[in-house]
């Protein structure tokens, strides 16, 4: 099996989380954490969740290897137009001057007064399983700080919260550590987006991102997930996610590829009646990965899932879909549904795509299921017939296929900024506006 | 316009169309009737290139050029046009961004200028207010989740904006209430003129009210079996395809 030393990254990943300063609050969980981190097997190719993705990317052999980032101004990444309470951060170093003025539901942990501090002391680290998830070990072991969204019982936020994590290269590669904890209470209702962007010179840091929700009854979160930074990014990111009685969370991720990009979705349906749903895209290209792991849990009675990803991955790039869904004994009336669609455009490009449906319920409606295909030829033929060109018709079937999910993403300012970044993405901007 | 000479054409390995030949003269209207199965569909979708369906032998001219030499792209920008019996739907792709991009590739095979998108909004509005279609189907995905009727005119709105000079409307009239059909009728009586010419398959005599075609041809068994004059179409109306079966035979 795996040799039990502990790598060079795990130890130097470490002793830079060591380094952070944090309020002394925060020590009992990070040193939970530096101890799983340090005790963890590091994955290898014989590691069910790490098979098809290695982590070779993170074992940088440069002379420097990784340090933390320094403050510095935000590079040039494109964001969204938004009215929205903003939070900005630069290599995970918080950025004041770029950010909107502090709110009283969204607070940096630094920041954060009594009440919420126990929320945070009760929630933080306990919504993700560390042991099936490696990085939130790290991420346990770092956290100097990080974003609390908390909605009261009753309340509606009446703006969505932006969380904008830009990367840009500095003089040595870095870590960048990013934490957020939602926490709404009670009939309550808010939107996220968490966006990852970074300039368009070649990147030079890892982020391990990592954020968690508990949504009470009766409430629900709309929640975006964007990753479009330039393609030497390291990214490992985590988002898991509680559900309690009739309650909802509809999720939304789009994922360009990098050098190495690992996305983990837990959504665990804890209460009757809750409602999730999940759908995501991925375009890795060139020489990019990009690897999704979902994984939903009905531990309770009459709850739904409603989950499509799709993926076009070109050149010689790869993808990994793993979209797990786990009905446990008590979840009879379960409701859930798994589609997966992907798309090669090049006799290069790879996917590994793995729907697994497990079953302990016996009164459940479940489907699941997974294609690897080219474009629809009749569609082809149609567009052609009128007059467009073979790489147009196919560059517009392409985007037809992604823009499929994002023409009903009800936040129009994310909807508008995706698509106008597929259209030039595919290089097929008519003009029409209409995308 | 259209010469085809002694085609012959196979499909998933049968043989379908037999030695058809037909001459098509600039501003005629030929109506091509005939029974289930017999080729009708598979006429147009040679002519336009649909791939699976292979030529063994034969030719076809196109405004004096070998047409089946020609990628399916071009044949539509040199003005062939197919109003499909089963229009396809592309979900994710908008009507507006699939008819702008079937109107820029004409024109600019026609060394016109591109239209701005603000003229071309304009007229696509304007063309799917002539076919009935309320202009909140531009910004539907193509086709998608449109009726069979609304479909129809989708591509008889897609005729009138590319302005081609051989339509073949395969079966338009089927599956379309009376006012569409008139719809339908009233735009291809409108597109008429000394050039341009119409290739019209239809099981009903009833379309042939509308658009009275020059001649009318029965296809059978992947040939044609008979021509005639409009009033060939009231006689099989009548008489069905039976007697003509037999005259064959
Ligand atoms: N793609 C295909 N694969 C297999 N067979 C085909 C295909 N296209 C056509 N055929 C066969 O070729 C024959 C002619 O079909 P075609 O669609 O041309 O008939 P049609 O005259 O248009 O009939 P209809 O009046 O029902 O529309 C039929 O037997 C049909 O089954
Ligand atoms: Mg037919």
């Amino acid at each position: 099996m795996t040799d039990f030393q502990t790598t060079d990254f795990q130890q130097r990943a470490l002793t830079l989380a060591g380094q952070q300063q944090s309020p002394a609050w925060l020590a009992a969980l990070r040193f939970e954490g530096s101890e799983q981190w340090l005790n963890a097997d590091w994955p290898g190719r014989r590691t069910e969740l790490w098979k098809y993705t290695p982590l070779q990317a993170l074992q940088k052999s440069t002379s420097a290897g990784w340090s933390s980032a320094l403050p510095q101004g935000a590079g040039s990444a494109a964001l969204l137009t938004i009215d929205a309470i903003r939070l900005v951060f630069v290599n995970g170093v918080f950025d004041a001057k770029a950010s909107t003025a502090n709110h009283d539901s969204v607070v940096r942990f630094s920041n954060a007064n009594d009440a919420q501090r126990s929320l945070i002391e009760k929630h933080l680290g306990r919504i993700v399983d560390t042991k099936r998830h490696l990085f939130a070990s790290l991420s346990n072991a770092w956290v100097q700080d990080g974003v609390l969204v908390h909605v009261p019982r009753n309340v509606v936020l009446e703006k969505p919260v932006y969380v904008v994590h830009v990367s840009t290269p500095e003089a040595e590669p870095v870590i960048a550590n990013q934490r957020l904890l939602i926490v709404l209470e009670d009939n309550s209702q808010a939107e996220l987006i968490e966006h990852f962007a970074s300039d368009a010179r070649t990147q030079n840091s890892f982020v391990n991102a990592l954020t968690e929700v508990s949504i009470a009854a009766n409430s629900s979160l709309q929640h975006y997930r964007i990753n479009l930074e330039q393609e030497a990014q390291i990214h490992i990111g985590g988002v898991h996610i509680d559900l309690q009685r009739d309650s909802r969370y509809s999720g939304f991720t789009i994922a360009e590829g990098s050098a190495l990009k690992r996305i983990d979705y837990q959504i665990n349906h804890r209460g009757n009646g809750a409602y999730a749903s999940l759908n995501g895209v991925y375009l890795p290209r060139n020489n990019q990965l990009v690897d999704y792991h979902t994984n939903v849990e009905h531990w309770a009675p009459h709850c739904t899932t409603s989950e499509i990803f799709r993926g076009i991955i070109g050149d010689s790039a790869r993808a990994v879909f793993n979209g797990r869904i786990l009905i446990h004994p008590d979840a009879q009336k379960t409701l859930a549904e798994l589609s997966n669609r992907n798309l090669l455009t090049s006799d290069k490009a790879e996917v590994d795509t793995k729907p697994e449906l497990e079953i302990y319920a016996d009164d459940v409606k479940c489907a699941h299921g997974a294609t690897v295909s080219q474009l629809d030829q009749t569609a082809m033929y149609y567009l052609q017939s009128r007059g467009v060109s073979k790489t147009q018709a196919r560059t517009m079937l392409s985007f037809g296929f992604i823009n499929e999910l994002l023409q009903d993403l009800p936040q129009p300012a994310v909807r508008d900024y995706l698509q106008h970044h597929l259209t030039v993405l595919f290089g097929m901007d008519t003009g029409t506006g209409l995308s | 316009m259209l010469e085809i000479r002694n085609l012959n054409a196979r499909v998933e390995g049968a043989d379908i169309l037999r030695n058809l030949s037909l001459s098509i003269k600039p501003g005629e209207v030929h109506a091509i009737m005939g029974p289930n199965g017999s080729g009708k569909s598979t006429l147009g979708n040679v002519l336009t290139g649909r791939p699976g369906y292979e030529v063994t032998s034969g030719e076809v001219l196109f405004n004096g050029k070998d047409l089946l030499s020609q990628e399916i792209e071009e044949r539509a920008r040199e003005g062939l046009f197919l109003a499909f019996q089963y229009p396809v739907e592309i979900p994710g792709v908008t009507n507006m961004e699939f008819l702008k991009a079937s109107v820029d590739a004409r024109r600019k095979h026609l060394g016109l200028p591109d239209l701005s998108s603000f003229d071309f909004m304009k007229l696509a509005r304007e063309t799917s207010k002539r076919v009935s279609l309320d202009a909140a189907f531009l910004k539907r995905g193509v086709n998608e989740g449109f009726s069979g009727g609304e479909k129809k005119r989708n591509e008889i709105m897609q005729m009138m904006l590319l302005e081609p000079s051989l339509c073949i409307l395969d079966e338009t009239d089927s599956g379309l209430d009376i006012d569409a059909l008139q719809v339908v009728a009233g735009g291809v009586n409108a597109m008429r003129d000394d050039k341009r010419s119409f290739i019209i398959v239809t099981h009903y005599q009833r379309l042939l009210d509308y658009i009275v075609p020059d001649h009318v041809h029965v296809l059978a068994g992947g040939r044609i079996v008979k021509s005639g004059g409009k009033e060939l179409a009231l006689e099989l109306e009548a008489k069905g395809y039976s007697w003509l079966e037999d005259e064959v035979a």
